[in-house]
């Protein structure tokens, strides 16, 4: 087997996801290949050649490759696909967003947000918001795969030393261009690979009082999530949105506040390690999977639950 | 402007489903269906620009059995001009959707082809790229607003860190994510009005496109089951077991 990991990176580092991506392809038991294609991305390129078990770093650098569109990303990877068995990448909104666009220049289906290898061929999938889970077998002679990242330790940064070879780009496919970008600036940790987040949902009620979760989450040092409800309430912005179109998450301890817990909430976090939720209804549904609820006033406790974590 | 909209019908989204004892599959008979709610959200945002005047003809295409007809009429009732039903009792793949509606578009011609960007059955968010790749067009895919203007789409996405901005040339593939509308609820009189709209059927072969599948489901299981129903008094037992029993703080 041969896979072709194509990275998720911002040209100057890898992505963690590219590690969780990379982890599945060693799964799949043969040689990892890693493009990183990219505008003045030697230095992601470079980090791409520490991580344990790739073997070789394509790099393609152009201009037109600054934003990472789907049309520019897939020009580079489908051909080059020729020479591989699979093609993955993590199943992030950029990965999500390029890899069908390979594999249907490839005329191949394509196997999205994997939580397991159990052979070359055969994956295990999460289905209907993750209340299923199918194993399936593909018969194409090329696999594209995305991978659920919360499925996989990552692979180590370092301890590799694959060569980079230097490839070409096709010119820009001029079909689409991006023309700006409005990006939440947070010194926390990044929510799909933080130990911990606090998530909050309509109970907070505004987007003010998103502060009292602030407090507390630097208290933990953990990231802020949010429910599908309180970011349609403008609350806080989409890309704190868990769920099941929105980011799955697995951290070590989820702490839900004001959050009833719908399925498609619980799709993007029933994975956690460790669920506290906490909420005046004592019929909300996030009660169910949670390892220690707490009925009450979020506006009571949490304030509360910050000070007992000062001590 | 010709908008071509593609609606799937799904296990309703309020539905937890169940996994059928042999392994099989997921229970889905006598389970409430309904138009996928990112394909609602796509036939809301064609409506609107009907009603604009950005688009002049919305047609609504789906692919799968004869039932799926009432989501065609759905589509219809809430603003659609006409309905294709691309009828097939085999089990339709992401990549065979795209090439079926490839070859629809072929025929249609639209300037614009939207859809959701995922189904909540498959959740495979697949369609909409495919089919862009395989028309050779651009895609937005994960759309929270859309400005339709002299044969430039801009399309404000959603992506993990944020909002990104794409100025797409049309014909293109635009895929709806949450936030792009609300849609309306189709009334009564236009449920009515909707039974007189034209509705096509036709057959894959029709289209020449091969339809069989390409990956087999060997089983399907149910997740393990989280335990859960825990509770605690207070934030103080809420702290001590968090550090001492789960050791997480």
């Amino acid at each position: 087997m041969s896979i072709l990991v194509i990275a998720e990176h911002d040209h100057h580092a890898l992505r963690s996801a590219t590690l969780n991506t990379i982890a599945a392809a060693r799964k799949i038991d043969g040689d990892i290949h890693v493009l990183v294609a990219g505008h003045n991305s030697v230095d992601a390129a470079r980090a791409a050649t520490s991580v344990e078990g790739v073997v070789k770093v394509l790099h393609a650098d152009a201009a037109h490759l600054g934003s990472q569109t789907a049309e520019n990303v897939a020009a580079v990877a489908a051909p080059l696909a020729a020479a591989y068995t699979h093609v993955l990448l993590p199943a992030t909104g950029f990965g999500k967003n390029v890899a069908p666009r390979i594999a249907a220049l490839l005329d191949v289906a394509q196997i999205s947000d994997i939580i397991d290898v159990e052979s070359a061929d055969t994956f295990v999938r999460p289905i209907y918001a993750g209340n299923a889970f199918a194993t399936i077998q593909s018969g194409d002679a090329k696999k594209v795969v995305t991978v659920r990242t919360t499925a996989f330790d990552a692979a180590a940064a370092s301890g590799g030393s694959a060569p980079i070879e230097s490839i070409g780009a096709p010119p820009d496919a001029g079909m689409a261009q991006v023309t700006g970008q409005e990006l939440t600036q947070s010194d926390r940790p990044e929510l799909t690979s933080a130990r911990v987040i606090i998530s909050g949902g309509r109970g907070l009620q505004n987007g003010a009082n998103f502060k009292m979760l602030e407090a507390l989450a630097d208290k933990l040092n953990a990231a802020i999530g949010a429910s599908r409800a309180a970011v349609d309430a403008g609350y806080v912005p989409n890309d704190y949105q868990v769920g099941q179109t929105g980011k799955i998450v697995a951290p070590d301890l989820y702490i839900a506040v004001g959050i009833s817990g719908a399925i498609q909430h619980l799709a993007g976090m029933k994975d956690s390690k460790v669920i506290v939720a906490i909420n005046k209804d004592a019929e909300a549904p996030i009660f169910q999977i949670a390892d220690y609820g707490l009925v009450g006033d979020l506006f009571e406790i949490i304030p509360a639950l910050t000070a007992e974590l000062g001590r | 402007m010709k908008v071509l909209v593609a609606v799937k019908r799904v296990v309703d989204f309020n539905v937890k489903v169940r996994v059928k004892a042999d392994g099989s599959g997921v229970d889905t008979a006598n389970v409430k269906m309904s138009m996928n709610p990112f394909d609602e959200i796509a036939v809301e945002e064609a409506v609107r620009m009907k009603e604009k005047g950005v688009a002049t003809e919305i047609v609504a295409i789906t692919c799968g059995s004869t039932a799926c007809q009432e989501t065609l009429r759905t589509a219809l009732a809430l603003g659609a001009d006409r309905a294709i039903l691309v009828e097939s009792d085999v089990e339709l793949q992401p990549l065979a959707v795209a090439k079926l509606l490839k070859a629809v578009a072929d025929k249609e011609s639209p300037q614009l082809v939207i859809l959701g960007k995922q189904a909540i059955d498959d959740d495979a968010n697949q369609v909409g790229q495919m089919l862009a790749a395989l028309l050779g067009w651009p895609q937005g895919t994960f759309a929270s607003k859309i400005d339709i203007a002299e044969g430039v789409a801009t399309v404000k996405r959603e992506i993990d860190g944020g909002l990104e901005t794409v100025v797409m040339k049309l014909p293109g593939v635009i895929t709806t994510d949450l936030r792009l509308n609300e849609p309306r609820y189709a009334t009564l009189p236009n449920i009515m009005k909707a039974k007189k709209k034209p509705l096509e059927i036709i057959k894959p072969d029709a289209l020449a496109v091969d339809v069989t599948p390409r990956l087999k489901t060997l089983k399907v299981v149910e997740p393990p089951r989280r335990k859960g129903g825990g509770k605690v008094a207070d934030v103080k037992e809420l702290v001590a077991k968090l550090r001492n029993e789960a050791k997480v703080i």
